[in-house]
C-alpha cells in the first residue's frame, strides 16, 4: 500500500489500479459479475489502512478512555486524543472544538437540542432549505415543536441550486440558526456556503453546515469559512461506520447544555446536582466509539496521503464523462444541474421508475441508490418518486463507467419492451 | 388450484429461464396481467407505501373466497404483485392465512422481500393476510 502513495507523492498521475487494490470489496463478484460501486454517496468503501488499523486497535490497544491508571487505558486515551488532533488539524479546527458523535445525524441532534435549549425561543426562526436530507429537516422540526419556534425554508431552482435571494429576505432579527448541507446528497450541488455564511454573519446568525458529502471530496477550513457548526460521518470519508464529528465555535459549544447525560461528560456528581465537564467532553457522554475515532484519523490520514486536490481531479473526470454518456441516452432527465457539482448524477428515464432500474442494474453488479435519497421534499417538488443516482469516488474508473451505460441502456430495452 | 399447486407450478415456469434477464422479462409480463384495481380504489387506504415503490391493493370476499386486485408504480414490483395475487386470489381466508409463500424463495426471488429493497411487496403480502382475517372475521 504504501508504494502506491509513494508513486502518488512522486507523480502527478493518479494510479487508480493500484489504489483500487487497496480496496479488497471492489473485487468481489456479485450476480456472478464484478462489482461496480456507484454508490459511495450512501457509503464509502474501506481501504486496508483502514481495515487493518481496526483489527490493531482490538488486537493491541482495547481499553476504555478517561478512565483507568492502566498502560492500556492511557494508551487507548492517547490514541483516541491523538485522533481528535488529527481531525482538528484535517479541519483547521481547534482541538477542544471537535466533538465525537455517531455521525452526522447525531452531530445535528446535538446542536438542535443543546443550541436551541440555549438560544431558541418561541416565535423565534431557524432557516433551513428544501434541499436537505432528513437528518438536516426532521432536527429542527423536533426543536421548532419543542420551543414554539418556526421553521423556514430557502426554496430551490428548477436546476438545483438554492434561491439566494430568497434566503437574504428569510435572514432576519427572529433568525437564530442556519442549518444548510455544503453539497446536496440527491443533487450533487456545492452549496455558495461562503456567501450563505457571509450573508447570516451580517447579521449575527450563526451557520451550521451538513458536511457529509463534501468532507469525501474536498478539503474543508472551517477557520477559512468561519463556519460555527459543521458535521461529517466517518463512513463517507472511508472510515468506520458509528463515528462522525461535530465542529463547534468554543465560543458557541461553552454556552450550551450537556446533550445527553451519563459517564464521562460530567464534572461531579451529586444527589441534588451535578456539574459539567467543558467541551468537548461536555457532550460525550457514555463510553465513546474508541476505536472508531481512532480509525476515522486513519482514514483522513489515508485521503491526506492521496492528497484532495488529485482526488477531485479524478472525480470530477469520471462526473463529466458520466454526464457526457448519460445526455446521449434517449429519455434521460436528469435531477440536479447545478454548475458547481460533486460527482453524483441523478436522474431518471423516461416513462420508467426508478426501482425498476435500479433492480436491472443490480442484476448486472452496478450498485447504484434508488429512491427518495432521505431528500422526500426534493422529489415532491419535481413530482417524481425518485431518481437513480449514480455518485462516485476516486476509485471508480473511466471502463466501470462503460460498462454502467452498457448496461442502464440493457435496462431499458428490457423494461420498455 | 390449491395455493401449492399454484406455487409449484409457478415455480416450474421459472426454472426454463437460465439468465436473469428471461426471468425479469417475465416478471414484467406477469404485471402486465395482474388484476388491475378499480381506479376509484388508488386512494390512500389501499395504498402500500414502500420506501420506493407504491403498491395498491383492494380485496373482496365472494362465496367465502377473497378475490384481490392491485397496482404498481414499478413494473418488477407490479409483477411480483401479480405473482402473489395469482397465487392467493379465489381461496379462502383460512387458506391465505395459512399460506407460506415458498415460491417467491424458491424462485430466487427473495431479496425482493429484503427491507432494503423497500418495494412494498413485504407490507402487501402482511396486508393480505390482515385482509384475509379481516374477511374471515366480517364473515363470522
Amino acid at each position: 500500500m504504501d508504494t502506491t502513495l509513494k508513486t502518488k507523492a512522486s507523480h502527478t498521475e493518479f494510479d487508480v489500479e493500484s489504489i483500487r487494490r487497496e480496496f479488497p470489496i471492489l473485487s468481489v463478484k456479485v450476480h456472478g459479475r464484478p462489482l461496480i460501486y456507484f454508490d459511495n454517496a450512501a457509503s464509502s468503501q474501506k481501504p486496508l489502512a483502514v481495515i487493518k488499523a481496526i483489527s490493531t486497535y482490538y488486537e493491541t490497544v482495547n481499553s476504555n478512555v478517561h478512565r483507568g491508571v492502566h498502560h492500556l487505558s492511557s494508551l487507548a486515551t492517547d490514541q483516541f486524543e491523538a485522533a481528535r488532533k488529527t481531525i482538528a488539524t484535517h479541519l483547521n479546527a481547534n482541538v477542544d472544538e471537535v466533538i465525537y458523535t455517531r455521525g452526522t445525524t447525531e452531530a445535528i441532534n446535538l446542536v438542535a437540542f443543546s443550541y436551541g435549549e440555549a438560544f431558541v425561543k418561541e416565535g423565534d426562526e431557524i432557516i433551513i432549505s428544501q434541499m436537505e436530507h432528513h437528518s438536516n429537516i426532521v432536527p429542527w422540526q423536533l426543536l421548532c415543536e419543542r420551543k414554539k419556534a418556526v421553521l423556514k425554508y430557502i426554496s430551490i431552482t428548477e436546476s438545483g441550486e438554492l434561491n439566494m435571494d430568497e434566503y437574504k429576505k428569510l435572514l432576519s432579527a427572529k433568525t437564530k440558526l442556519v442549518a444548510v448541507n455544503h453539497v446536496s446528497n440527491s443533487l450533487g450541488t456545492i452549496n455558495p456556503v461562503e456567501e450563505i455564511i457571509s450573508l447570516a454573519h451580517a447579521k449575527n446568525i450563526p451557520v451550521l453546515l451538513d458536511g457529509a458529502q463534501a468532507m469525501p471530496h474536498m478539503k474543508v477550513d472551517v477557520k477559512k469559512l468561519d463556519v460555527d457548526f459543521y458535521c461529517f460521518s466517518g463512513h463517507k470519508v472511508y472510515g468506520p461506520t458509528g463515528i462522525g464529528i461535530l465542529y463547534g465555535k468554543e465560543k458557541w459549544l461553552k454556552q450550551m447544555p450537556p446533550y445527553q447525560g451519563g459517564g464521562e461528560m460530567i464534572k461531579e456528581v451529586h444527589l441534588d446536582k451535578s456539574t459539567y465537564q467543558e467541551p468537548p467532553l461536555r457532550f460525550e457522554a457514555g463510553t465513546p466509539n474508541i476505536e472508531g475515532s481512532i480509525v476515522l484519523a486513519t482514514a483522513i490520514d489515508y485521503m491526506n496521503k492521496l492528497g484532495f486536490d488529485a482526488i477531485a481531479k479524478q472525480e470530477n473526470k469520471l462526473l463529466a464523462y458520466t454526464t457526457e454518456k448519460l445526455s446521449a441516452i434517449p429519455g434521460i432527465k436528469f435531477v440536479g444541474q447545478a454548475k458547481d457539482k460533486s460527482a453524483i448524477v441523478a436522474f431518471n428515464i423516461d416513462g420508467l421508475h426508478p426501482y425498476d432500474i435500479g433492480v436491472m442494474l443490480d442484476q448486472q453488479g452496478i450498485a447504484v441508490r434508488t429512491g427518495h435519497h432521505c431528500t422526500q421534499p426534493i422529489m415532491d417538488l419535481y413530482c417524481i418518486p425518485g431518481t437513480v443516482r449514480a455518485s462516485f469516488s476516486f476509485y471508480n474508473t473511466i471502463e466501470e463507467i462503460d460498462v454502467f451505460i452498457i448496461a442502464l441502456k440493457k435496462a431499458i430495452e428490457i423494461l420498455k419492451k | 388450484m390449491s395455493i401449492e399447486e399454484a406455487e409449484k407450478r409457478l415455480i416450474e415456469d421459472f426454472a426454463v429461464f437460465e439468465d436473469w434477464m428471461g426471468k425479469y422479462e417475465y416478471i414484467i409480463d406477469l404485471g402486465k396481467d395482474v388484476p388491475m384495481i378499480d381506479e376509484k380504489y388508488k386512494d390512500e387506504n389501499h395504498t402500500i407505501k414502500g420506501c420506493q415503490s407504491k403498491v395498491w391493493l383492494h380485496s373482496e370476499m365472494k362465496d367465502g373466497r377473497i378475490f384481490f386486485t392491485a397496482d404498481s408504480d414499478a413494473m418488477i414490483t407490479k409483477g411480483l404483485v401479480a405473482m402473489v395475487i395469482s397465487v392467493l386470489s379465489g381461496h379462502t381466508p383460512e387458506e391465505i392465512m395459512q399460506s407460506k409463500l415458498e415460491f417467491i424463495d424458491k424462485i430466487g426471488l427473495q431479496e425482493h422481500l429484503s427491507p432494503t429493497r423497500a418495494n412494498g411487496l413485504v407490507a402487501m403480502i402482511n396486508q393480505i393476510r390482515l385482509d384475509a382475517k379481516a374477511h374471515l372475521i366480517a364473515g363470522r
